[in-house]
């Protein structure tokens, strides 16, 4: 039995502790907005925030995030929309959406470390997460809106 | 159908597809009925509620919801979104007023939008032959009754049928509170979900829905002038929008049930075969496991969930028959290298003036090109959930074949196809894969075997990568001519698999015509070169292939545009102005006008920076690119594409500008570093590090201008990727001086 806060909400799960914690959110707690992509840390369509920082949650074993804080888009703006969300929802960025839960969880982690963003800033980190429709130009523009948002803040 | 003489020509892009849905489908052929037609032969009757109407196939309003049919899969191109919103237009209805819910198989929802390509004429031609040959090709599909999403056809289909179907539901519900009333329904309006009388009085829609259901819908109905649009054509934010960004969103992938057991598979990677045997005593023993099933083509691990059946199928060790196909992938060059021949012909399409002559005169240019096996790789792995009872089998899967999934899966488990009931899904991109069946297949066998239980398919990334049918392989052999500035003949020959041809044979409707896809890019090629042939072999005994977003021209595209580009250099003129100067249709050569406009195309640039241009018409609808390159220390990069595309109509203004940019993003990725190889009867390449097309870091600014100077509303879903390919090459060749002929470029010069 392994303990673990998800969005607030503390959950006991009895899985192996190699299980990606991946797997234990989409399968045993039925949280299904971290995306299983590549399952080896190329695509990040499975990223969270973990104590905070963004994770591949493909990549993390259950025994090593036990006890910790986990963060899913549904809880990154505390009940309302995080900046990052409300821009990608004004530039419209989605188009299948499968690895949007992860680029904003990215984005938001980026915007952390570097709340003006330059395009070069934006590559570095981004590029790790995987867009197969191709919404990298969108994602770009609404990183940049999304640090106007909170610095406006 | 009878056969159509006119067909025959093109017997394109469908070939004898929607002759044969006829005899696939024949379950379903109620060809007598009009997709618009009433009660008896709309499939939302069966399921209706008490005291709901259904207008149409598209309509359903019940006293406490209103939902609006989307016929059409949404695979991450926004169709789920402007299906009803095309309704909605008509029914005056705000966002927020109506539900939407994907349609299951039904021929009251055959698709029209493919008769442009049935008919055997050129896009843009509108004579009274040429609209003939449409509403012959028209007639077909409705006999067909084939359901399919695909071939850029959605808004082509639904464009006119929709608005109707929201007229017919406006005009109905009118009619209804005319009788309630006694009001006359020329002083009745809508607005916003209700009718409104004259003296003000408002009643919701869903308040008569009981009322509308007993007066036949009201057919006779005009569609608004579109400068009366509130909607369409109007930026708007996409339904599907909010509920990707919270994470609301359920994709097929995302779905659960009651008493669900999680599957996972290892399949025979030489494509198409069986298993021999297999050994699962490491896997038997694996936490999580319950059960290793044997299915025709592999074996099955049933666990309690995802990742333990995943686990566990790593370890299962099978014997496979080996494959039919070239075990190593030179094996498969080399067949493609022998099929022009007479004898894989499938047809010559165009043989303008005299080519022998025309390649005597002048110099003479020869090239080779070769477009490799490429995955589709949607980022939502294959998967699905099943139940199999003995009355028949229900599935939950985000397919762009309704009718087919039945056909599949009841083979798969001897039923009939009626006996399958299908649920459509959102999908986390398709670009051809969700066309295919592996997962239906594989998900059928399962559930059968464990009859009354819900099975829940998830294909681990490795296998979708070793299932995915791919791009077919194809190879360009191109001689030309030029002379006094001038290019004086272009013989093409195209040897690749048939990818869609391949595909209808799956789905039990193998065509006989030659697979018009592999004519796109060679038959409509519309420079004026006085002497040109155009023919195409189709290779047989290969990997089996499908088709991939923008199937035909994703490779010939990039031939005949590359070639082109050596021409026009041999005839020392510029790439641009010699494409507008050449270009026969009035329209596509604004096109290429404009895009030069877009760019501020000057002729070269120096300082080893390049530019590139490439115009091609797929699926009806034209799109040129510009792309600029600058070759630096480490390589390649791609600083800006310039994209004028031309669709008679944008309905969705973003979503046309997101497509774009996504389509060029598919075409330039694919053709920098992606291909599949096969070795030992399998292919290399198991995930993303292998096969990676674009990142972030590369993505160029890519500026996009939607034209409507077409005479009829297209499709925008493939058009924009096969110009991207060609137009990256010849900007290589602006900036280097090198000729890059085969994909992927990475093989020959390294980008950044
Ligand atoms: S699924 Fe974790 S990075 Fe791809
Ligand atoms: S939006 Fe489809 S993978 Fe990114």
């Amino acid at each position: 039995m392994f303990d673990i806060t998800v969005n607030g909400v503390k959950h006991q799960v009895d899985v192996v502790s190699e299980m990606p914690l991946l797997w234990v959110l989409r399968d045993e707690l039925g949280i299904t907005s971290p995306k299983y992509g590549c399952g080896i840390a190329l695509c990040g369509a499975c990223t969270v925030q973990v104590d905070g920082e963004a994770v591949r949650s493909c990549q993390a074993r259950m025994a090593d995030v036990a006890g910790k804080a986990v963060t899913t888009i549904e809880g990154v703006g505390n009940g309302k929309l995080h900046p990052v969300q409300e821009a990608w929802i004004e530039h419209q960025v989605a188009q299948c959406g499968y690895c949007q839960t992860g680029q904003m969880i990215q984005a938001i982690s980026l915007l952390k470390t570097h709340p003006k963003p330059t395009d070069k800033d934006i590559n570095e980190v981004m590029s790790g997460n995987l867009c197969r429709c191709g919404t990298y130009e969108r994602i770009r523009v609404a990183i940049h809106a999304a640090a106007e948002k909170i610095g406006g803040e | 159908m009878g056969a159509t003489p006119g067909l025959s020509r093109r017997a394109f892009v469908f070939g004898s597809a929607a002759v044969a849905g006829g005899v696939a489908f024949g379950s379903y052929g109620r060809a007598e009925e009009t997709p618009a037609s009433p009660a008896p032969t709309n499939p939302l009757a069966a399921d209706l509620g008490p005291d709901s109407v259904a207008f149409n196939p598209w309509v359903e309003i019940s006293p406490d919801r209103i939902t609006l049919i989307a016929q059409h899969a949404d695979i991450g191109q926004g169709i789920g979104s402007i299906q009803p919103v095309m309704i909605a237009e008509e029914l005056d209805l705000e966002f927020g007023q109506f539900e939407i819910r994907f349609a299951g198989p039904s021929p009251a929802y055959f698709n029209t939008g493919f008769a442009h390509e049935l008919a055997p004429f050129m896009a843009a031609d509108q004579s009274p032959e040429a609209e003939k040959a449409r509403a012959v090709a028209l007639e077909s599909l409705r006999q067909s009754g084939l359901q399919m999403t695909g071939g850029s056809s959605a808004i082509p289909d639904t464009y006119e049928k929709l608005r109707v179907a929201g007229a017919v539901a406006r005009e109905t519900l009118k009619a209804a509170a005319a009788s309630r009333s006694g009001v006359a329904v020329a002083d009745i309006r809508t607005e916003a979900g209700h009718v409104i009388l004259p003296d003000g009085t408002k009643i919701p829609y869903v308040a008569l829905s009981a009322e509308a259901a007993k007066i036949p819908p009201v057919t006779d109905v005009k569609l608004r002038d579109p400068s009366q649009w509130r909607l369409i054509g109007k930026p708007m934010e996409r339904l599907d929008t909010r509920a990707k960004v919270t994470g609301e969103i359920m994709f097929g992938i995302d779905r659960k049930m009651d008493g669900m057991v999680y599957a996972a598979v290892k399949l025979n990677p030489n494509k198409g075969q069986p298993i021999k045997s297999y050994d699962a005593s490491k896997a038997q023993s694996m936490p999580g496991v319950r059960q290793i099933l044997k299915l025709s083509n592999g074996v099955a691990v049933i666990a309690t969930n995802s990742w333990y059946a995943m686990q566990a199928a790593d370890l299962v060790e099978c014997i496979w028959e080996p494959s039919k196909y070239p075990a190593e992938q030179a094996g498969h060059w080399d067949i493609v290298q022998s099929s022009f021949t007479p004898e894989f012909l499938a047809k010559q399409w165009r043989n303008d003036g005299d080519i022998d002559a025309g390649l005597k005169e002048g110099t003479l240019l020869e090239a080779e090109y070769r477009a490799p096996y490429v995955g589709h790789q949607p980022l939502e792995p294959l998967n699905g959930i099943g139940i199999v009872t003995d009355d028949g089998m229900e599935i939950w899967v985000g397919h762009q074949t309704p009718q087919s999934v039945q056909y599949i899966a009841a083979n798969a488990i001897g039923m009939k196809p009626e006996q399958v009931t299908f649920h459509n899904e959102w999908s986390g991109g398709s670009f051809g894969h969700r066309l295919e069946f592996e997962n239906v297949r594989a998900l059928a066998e399962i559930a059968n075997q464990l009859r009354g239980t819900p099975v829940k398919i998830v294909f681990s990334r490795e296998q979708d990568f070793l299932q995915d049918i791919p791009r077919q392989i194809a190879m360009g052999r191109y001689r030309g001519s030029v002379k006094d500035g001038k290019i004086v003949a272009a013989d093409v020959q195209v040897a690749a698999t048939p990818p869609f041809k391949e595909l209808l044979g799956r789905m039990g409707m193998p065509p006989k015509a030659p697979d018009g896809q592999l004519a796109v890019g060679i038959w409509n090629m519309y420079y004026d070169i006085p002497n040109y042939r155009a023919a195409s072999f189709e290779v047989q005994g290969v990997s089996p292939s499908t088709t991939w977003r923008s199937v035909g021209a994703s490779a010939n595209g990039f031939f005949t545009e590359s070639f082109i580009d050596e021409l026009i250099h041999a005839a020392g003129l510029d790439p641009l102005q010699a494409r507008i100067d050449m270009c026969k249709i009035p329209i596509y050569r604004k096109l290429l006008e404009t895009v030069g406009e877009m760019a501020d195309w000057k002729g070269p640039l120096g300082n080893g920076k390049g530019r590139g241009v490439a115009f091609v018409e797929s699926f009806g609808t034209s799109v040129a690119e510009i792309v600029e390159v600058t070759m630096t220390d480490a390589g390649i990069k791609i600083d800006k594409v310039w994209v004028a595309a031309d669709v008679g109509k944008v309905l969705d203004p973003i979503n046309f500008e997101n497509q774009v940019q996504g389509g060029v993003v598919w075409g330039l990725g694919h053709a920098m570093n992606c291909e599949l190889t096969y070795a030992n009867g399998a292919v290399q390449q198991t995930n993303y590090n292998h096969h990676e097309a674009m990142r972030m870091y590369q993505c160029p600014v890519i500026e996009v201008r939607g034209l409507e100077n077409d005479y009829t509303v297209r499709g925008l879903g493939e058009p924009p990727v096969p110009p991207a390919a060609p137009a990256l090459a010849n900007a290589i060749f602006a900036a280097t001086g090198k000729r890059i002929r085969e994909m992927p470029f990475n093989k020959f010069i390294d980008f950044v």
